[in-house]
């Protein structure tokens, strides 16, 4: 019967149609619901997707933490982002973050792991620094009510157990020389681990963002332009003075 | 039918100088699009006048205070004038805010003649710290209140206007009066420029030239006002309020103690048919009046949103300590916007999707504090955190600055993912180890060669591997407070990570990082 309730419910309202059904009839198809992401981190989660249910972590980088919420948020789904005072929503925005299903506890003081639960309790994807180190109880905890609840929690530091771990192990900016030019885009070198029989290291070039302001995957030779710049300190070819800057100094 | 109008003169300007708090002999103007509405005797002394710009007002009165027209607040503010003349008599008709109509037969009984009933009103409102108010007694609403207009020109503050002899005393008056303003340059077009003139025309003749909306106002013209005071019904007690005797002094105990008056508030909307979507809390402690605020909610309050806010407000913001400056005497709650309870019942499989995300992020808001939880709108501004407001969740989403202008010299895209909320000391120094400064003609002294972007640790310096700026700013130079002067710079180090730094009085800060 209930079944039958969520399914009638499905097409009531389509911001629901990011956020999966609650409580599956069958235990045995829980965690298997995915999220789709930006297709430039497909390759790097285990399962081309974000689960629900699983916890990622993600060290070196809020623009990537920004990119892993662009899919979700876009597709409707509500997000939260607790402990990080500094998360720049109007960055986040350009990324493709529906700042309307966006929700921040920039302070969530010593209760932050309440919060955090009260948080995925409603949320789809919940972003957290943890300010300290997180037990194994703890979060086995978190990792129970994920499940439960068919969320998904993002953590910009280590987490226990976590599904998947992206680093950001290198990046190099393009568009500034010395004194003059802006940045315009920047590569980087994102190492993504899985857990378990997962636990192969993957590797990808990734644009983040590119000159269109786009997450995608780099090619080769976009890669050698991108050393060139910033190992010689000259601005790439095409490169001229925006009009704002004119505008500002004139 | 006896009319007794009551007028208060410029209520605009007492209505909007009461909220504002200042003192009634101020000179004050009520402005509305940019004209003067009202203004206080004070000022209208000074030379303001009705239908004046901002600029000449203050112009012929340099202390004028310029206050906005709120239609509502004026309504607001008149409801207790006429709770306080309802009370003396029943059957009052608010004509407009400032004006109200009785019917005058009863009172002139009761207290032995029209005028001494009159003088008992005009009594009570100075009690109500209206002392300027004036009453007209007549044959019909328009005409009582025509009557306590014209006392404007005599001394006496009551003018009764013997029965029958209305039309006598309209006649002299412009045709203004009738408060039709097409009707009235049409009438002086033709040469009718006084009410006794109008009044002197057929009744048919006027029928057939204006019409029925013609006709109408020449029977008030003539004196033959039929409209009967159509009495207001009281509008429903709303408002609740808890006493607190002894005082007390900690806010557990008040929100303790306002849980039950919070239930009957929402009781009693919902017997209406209404909820509260937005209410306004009144404390008011032992050292006078306390913290006033209104607070919206995204849905509509239920008892515990509202025991919720009056412990916030009581607290300030953030979850304090629980103790107080002074103790609560008394809690006021008031609907301040209501709706009609169906638009917003549930529906058959359950409310809306947002029900459940409202109730978790209002637990982690009764956990942490009103403020905690926020949403982002996105703003204009040159500096990355002027690029968007936080909004505490329930209030109105407005960013504190419009989007809309070009504002030159904003940061380019893309824009830093991780903004500080307090710029940290930041340190670069050019190739001879002296800090790097700007001009005030914005050349630099050195070029940027090593920095350090957390200034707490001026040992690690790193080296910079490519550099952009200065971009000047010059923000609100003519506002002493707000004015900034600073020149940005996007810093890229030698291991990749790119950060925004700012100069302001030669002191270095790490403003953003692009991370």
């Amino acid at each position: 019967m209930g079944g039958t309730v969520s399914v009638l419910r499905q097409p009531a309202d389509e911001r629901l149609a990011a956020r999966p059904r609650r409580a599956p009839a069958d235990p045995s198809d829980r965690g298997v619901r995915t999220l789709d992401t930006v297709p430039a981190l497909a390759d790097l989660l285990p399962g081309g997707a974000l689960r629900t249910g699983a916890a990622y972590s993600i060290t070196g980088s809020t623009a990537l933490t920004m990119a892993l919420l662009a899919g979700p948020s876009a597709a409707g789904a509500w997000c939260g982002v607790v402990g990080l005072p500094g998360f720049a929503a109007a960055a986040g925005a350009d990324l493709g973050i529906d700042l309307g299903r966006l929700v921040f506890v920039p302070e969530p003081g010593p209760r932050w792991l309440s919060v955090v639960g009260a948080l995925i309790d409603a949320l789809t994807v919940v972003v957290v620094r943890p300010p300290t180190a997180v037990g194994d109880a703890e979060a086995a905890r978190i990792a129970a009510r994920l499940r439960q609840r068919e969320a998904i929690l993002v953590s910009c530091g280590p987490w226990p157990r976590c599904d998947a771990q992206l680093t950001v192990t290198e990046s190099a900016w393009l568009g500034v020389g010395s004194g003059h030019g802006h940045l315009t885009a920047r590569q980087t070198t994102v190492v993504a681990k899985g857990r378990g029989t997962a636990g192969r290291q993957r590797e990808t070039r990734l644009w983040l963002p590119d000159p269109d302001g786009i997450v995608r995957i780099a090619s080769e030779e976009a890669t050698d332009t991108a050393s060139n710049a910033t190992t010689t300190n000259t601005p790439s070819p095409t490169h001229t003075t925006p009009a704002w800057i004119q505008e500002a100094v004139g | 039918m006896r009319t007794l109008a009551v007028w208060c003169p410029d209520w605009p300007v007492t209505a909007a100088g009461r909220a504002a708090g200042c003192p009634p002999e101020a000179p004050i103007a009520v402005l509305d699009r940019g004209r003067v509405l009202a203004c206080s005797a004070s000022a209208r002394h000074e030379g303001v006048r009705r239908g004046l710009r901002t600029r000449d007002a203050q112009s012929r009165c340099p202390e004028l205070v310029v206050l906005p027209y709120d239609p509502a607040l004026d309504a607001h503010a008149y409801e207790s004038i006429v709770t306080a003349v309802e009370a003396m008599t029943p059957g009052v008709q608010v004509v407009r805010p400032g004006t109200c109509a009785i019917r005058a037969r009863g009172p002139s009984r009761y207290y032995g003649g029209e005028t001494e009933a009159g003088i008992a009103v005009s009594d009570r409102l100075a009690d109500l710290d209206l002392p300027d108010s004036r009453i007209g007694i007549a044959d019909g609403p328009f005409a009582a209140e025509q009557a306590a207009r014209a006392t404007i020109r005599g001394d006496d503050r009551i003018r009764v206007i013997p029965g029958g002899a209305a039309a006598g005393f309209l006649a002299p008056l412009p045709v203004e009066v009738l408060g039709e303003p097409d009707l009235a340059s049409l009438l002086r077009r033709l040469g009718l420029r006084t009410l006794g003139a109008f009044a002197s025309l057929s009744p048919t003749d006027v029928l057939a030239r204006f019409g029925p909306e013609g006709a109408f106002v020449h029977r008030l013209a003539c004196g033959l006002d039929g409209q009967p005071v159509v009495a207001r019904q009281p509008p429903p007690e709303l408002n609740h309020h808890v006493d607190f005797e002894p005082p007390v002094d900690r806010v557990d105990q008040v929100a303790f103690a306002i849980r039950d008056s919070a239930d009957r508030f929402v009781a009693d909307l919902a017997g209406h048919g209404l909820v509260c979507t937005t209410v306004r809390i009144r404390v008011t402690t032992e050292s006078g009046a306390g913290p006033e605020r209104r607070w919206l909610h995204p849905r509509w309050f239920d008892a515990a949103d509202i025991v919720d806010r009056v412990r916030w407000q009581l607290q300030g913001v953030g979850p304090a300590a629980g103790d107080l400056d002074s103790a609560v005497v008394s809690v006021w709650l008031e609907p301040d916007e209501v709706d009609p309870i169906g638009v917003h019942a549930d529906g058959l499989w359950g409310g809306g999707p947002d029900e459940h995300i409202h109730r978790a992020l209002a637990r982690v808001q009764s956990m942490l504090g009103h403020e905690a939880v926020a949403v982002a709108v996105p703003s204009g501004g040159r500096g990355p955190a002027d690029r968007q407001t936080f909004v505490p969740w329930g209030d109105r989403p407005l960013p504190s600055r419009p989007v809309e202008p070009p504002w030159p010299g904003s940061l380019p895209t893309p824009l830093p993912t991780t903004v500080f909320p307090q710029p940290r000391p930041a340190i670069v120094v050019a190739v001879d180890g002296r800090p790097v400064g700007v001009s005030s003609r914005g050349t630099l002294t050195g070029e940027p060669a090593q920095f350090c972007p957390d200034g707490r640790s001026p040992d690690r310096l790193q080296p910079v591997a490519a550099w952009t700026g200065p971009w000047p700013v010059e923000e609100r130079w003519w506002d002493t407070d707000a004015a900034r002067r600073l020149a940005r710079f996007q810093i890229v180090g030698v291991d990749g990570s790119a950060w925004l730094l700012t100069v302001e009085n030669r002191q270095w800060w790490t403003e953003a990082s692009y991370d």
